[in-house]
């Protein structure tokens, strides 16, 4: 194993981790200021995938799908609120869980019907579908190099919005008291139904970033939506610093135990084997860690509330 | 109405219209409504499962794919050692394996159950969100698992060549099998009814109404609570071993979160806290699949509509529809 490749391996952890930060941002959002569990956040990380590829092919730009994306997961997730989401507030967390899973349901079987059961592909913009000489002489692919960047620039980007701008403030208001903010005059319907589309577009903006790594299909959201859920309980609801830290970490975790310990296993059994158990054990790696988290801090590393 | 239709009678008649369509079938010679009466008595007992916890102990677990599947693993694993002849494990002892589904069945409790116990412990030092998203992630692993493990299937699943026997019964034969899931949904419900009866059954209720108070009286609401997590994985668990016989099939779609969230409907559709609540809500399921899956590919987009309307609209489901409120007696 060299060192080049080592490195490679912790950036495409970093890369998953970056895409596992856009979702759970804007799911801890949503929790915190709103109180509601979304599963349907990963139908608006589907949809982005989807509207981006749709929009790339047609005109010939990614950017245009790129920029179609994020318009269109923020309309489709402000629609939704205002038909569904807006109704489920005052409810318990079982009828927020089903009437979302309703909606997973119902986002997945349309997405089928307009694109069909096959998956797109999406190419990533010419201008960065070559590698990229890293200090160190090491490769790596200029597209996932720029996904790292566009997420740190959106994790500080939100972090400025909601320390350091008016609707931040309302937001950071909303949080903590909702009844006292509305009595204060501030239009709390419009103020939940822009959190959720903000949460949305960060979705869709990550859906249509991992679309140019991978397949474009129906249900390619859910996995992410599970794994932005490890990420809330390990960094503490409500908190965007500790979905950031959390992010990482189990970006990280999760790549380099995939990638580490079939060879560590080698040494033990036939290699053969040790691939299979390799497999098997890193894709529990995560939740084993979220398992420690739980039994040390079982309100996750950096609670937002006491 | 409500006079007419209260939840008992109404209780008894699903049970009836459950047992009277695969008579009505076999009489006219169509086995096809067997199997799918079966499907829905199957499904209806891994909802009977969930409702432990979720109806009576108001633990919203979005897990309970993982007992169903690990109930499915153990008969598809066992099932496949006995076709090919292989003992389960030859140390420190020998131990053969079986296709007789008394045996098959406690080792699909017994596994549901201490996975049950593991998962439960973890996840009930938390409690609301948390809990759903911890249940969630914990099944996820299981399924992840099972994917990657190459040994048995992998991605691909098990097949279970011939159904596994039962003593004195046909198990081939749709009705003899039919029959059989139906007596074992019978029994389960009675346990439950009379567990929710007992001691145990009041002290669920007052910790799902008021844990403080529980706690005040010298129970452990903690404790209280994993017995009905348990409880209600080795239930699940069982309907996944007679899933697996009834496909002869099992596969990590058994564990995924779909099957979670779909066994979470049976007991919305039906009314949450209901005995049988899930009995009617896996038999809408069922019905509603055969029904729309006929006519459109995708009728889950039909179904999901549904459930937005029962969520939004009618929150008792479809006994609370009929019968009004439940009696908190």
């Amino acid at each position: 194993m060299t060192f080049a490749l080592f490195t490679e391996q912790i950036l495409n952890g970093l890369q998953l981790g970056v895409m596992l930060f856009l979702m759970a941002a804007g799911l801890t959002l949503i929790f915190g200021v709103m109180g509601l569990i979304n599963l349907a956040h990963g139908s608006l990380f589907m949809v982005g995938g989807f509207v981006c590829a749709a929009v790339a092919v047609w005109s010939g730009s990614f950017w245009l799908g790129l920029a179609a994306s994020l318009v269109a997961s923020a309309a489709a997730g402000a629609l939704v609120e205002i038909a569904v989401i807006r109704r489920l507030y005052d409810r318990d967390h079982l009828d927020q869980v089903l009437a979302t899973f309703a909606l997973v349901l119902m986002f997945s079987e349309a997405t089928r019907f307009v694109f069909g059961s096959s998956p797109l592909y999406l190419n990533p913009p010419a201008m960065l579908s070559g590698p990229v000489m890293l200090p160190g002489g090491i490769a790596y692919p200029a597209y996932r190099l720029a996904i790292i960047v566009a997420g740190l620039l959106v994790a500080g980007g939100l972090g400025l919005l909601i320390n350091r701008t008016r609707l931040g403030v309302r937001i950071r208001a909303g949080e903590a008291d909702r009844e006292m903010i509305s009595a204060l005059g501030i239009d709390i319907r419009t103020l939940y139904t822009i959190v959720f589309a903000l949460g949305a577009a960060l979705a869709g903006f990550a859906g249509a970033l991992v679309g140019a790594i991978q397949s474009v299909e129906v249900g390619m959201g859910e996995p992410v939506l599970i794994l932005a859920f490890v990420v809330i309980v390990i960094g503490g609801i409500g908190s965007i610093r500790g979905a950031l830290i959390a992010s990482v970490i189990v970006g990280v975790v999760d790549t380099m135990g995939r990638f580490l310990l079939p060879d560590l296993l080698s040494g033990m059994m036939d290699a053969a084997s040790a691939r299979g158990t390799g497999a098997a054990i890193a894709s529990m790696l995560i939740y084993v860690l979220m398992a420690l988290v739980l039994i040390v801090k079982p309100r996750g590393l950096f609670p937002a509330h006491g | 109405m409500a006079e007419f239709l209260n939840e008992r009678r109404m209780s008894l008649a699903i049970a009836l219209a459950l047992l009277a369509v695969p008579l009505m079938a076999e009489w006219l010679g169509n086995s096809f409504y067997t199997t799918l009466a079966t499907r829905a008595a199957i499904l209806a007992l891994a909802g009977v499962g969930l409702n432990i916890a979720l109806g009576s102990g108001g633990l919203i677990s979005l897990g309970h794919a993982a007992f169903f599947g690990i109930g499915g693993y153990a008969v598809g694993i066992i099932a496949s050692h006995h076709q090919a002849y292989e003992p389960l494990m030859t140390w420190p002892l020998t131990i053969a394996a079986t296709n007789q589904m008394p045996v098959l069945w406690l080792v699909a409790i017994l596994a549901s159950g201490l996975a049950a116990l593991m998962i439960g412990a973890l996840s009930l030092r938390t409690s609301g969100v948390y809990f759903i998203m911890i249940t969630l992630a914990f099944a996820q692993m299981i399924y992840y698992f099972a994917v990657s493990w190459p040994a048995y299937g992998g991605q691909d699943g098990l097949s279970i060549y011939v159904r596994d026997g039962f003593p004195g019964l046909n198990t081939l034969r749709p009705l003899d099998f039919f029959l059989l899931c139906y007596a074992v949904l019978m029994v389960v419900l009675a346990l439950v009814r009379m567990i929710s009866g007992a001691r145990f059954g009041a002290m669920l209720e007052a910790v799902r109404q008021n844990p403080a108070r529980v706690a005040a009286l010298g129970l452990s609401p903690f404790r209280i609570r994993l017995v009905a997590f348990v409880l209600s994985g080795m239930v699940t668990g069982l309907a996944g071993a007679l899933y697996a016989d009834l496909n002869r099939f099992v596969s990590p779609s058994m564990l995924s979160w779909h099957m979670s969230g779909e066994i979470m409907v049976f007991v919305i559709l039906g009314g949450a806290g209901r005995l049988f609540g899930p009995v009617a809500g896996a038999c809408i399921y069922v019905l509603f699949e055969h029904v729309f899956g006929g006519v459109s590919d995708y009728w889950q987009f039909f179904l999901g509509a549904l459930l937005l309307g029962v969520v939004l609209f009618a929150r008792g489901g479809l006994i609370g529809l009929a019968a009004g409120r439940a009696r908190h007696d």
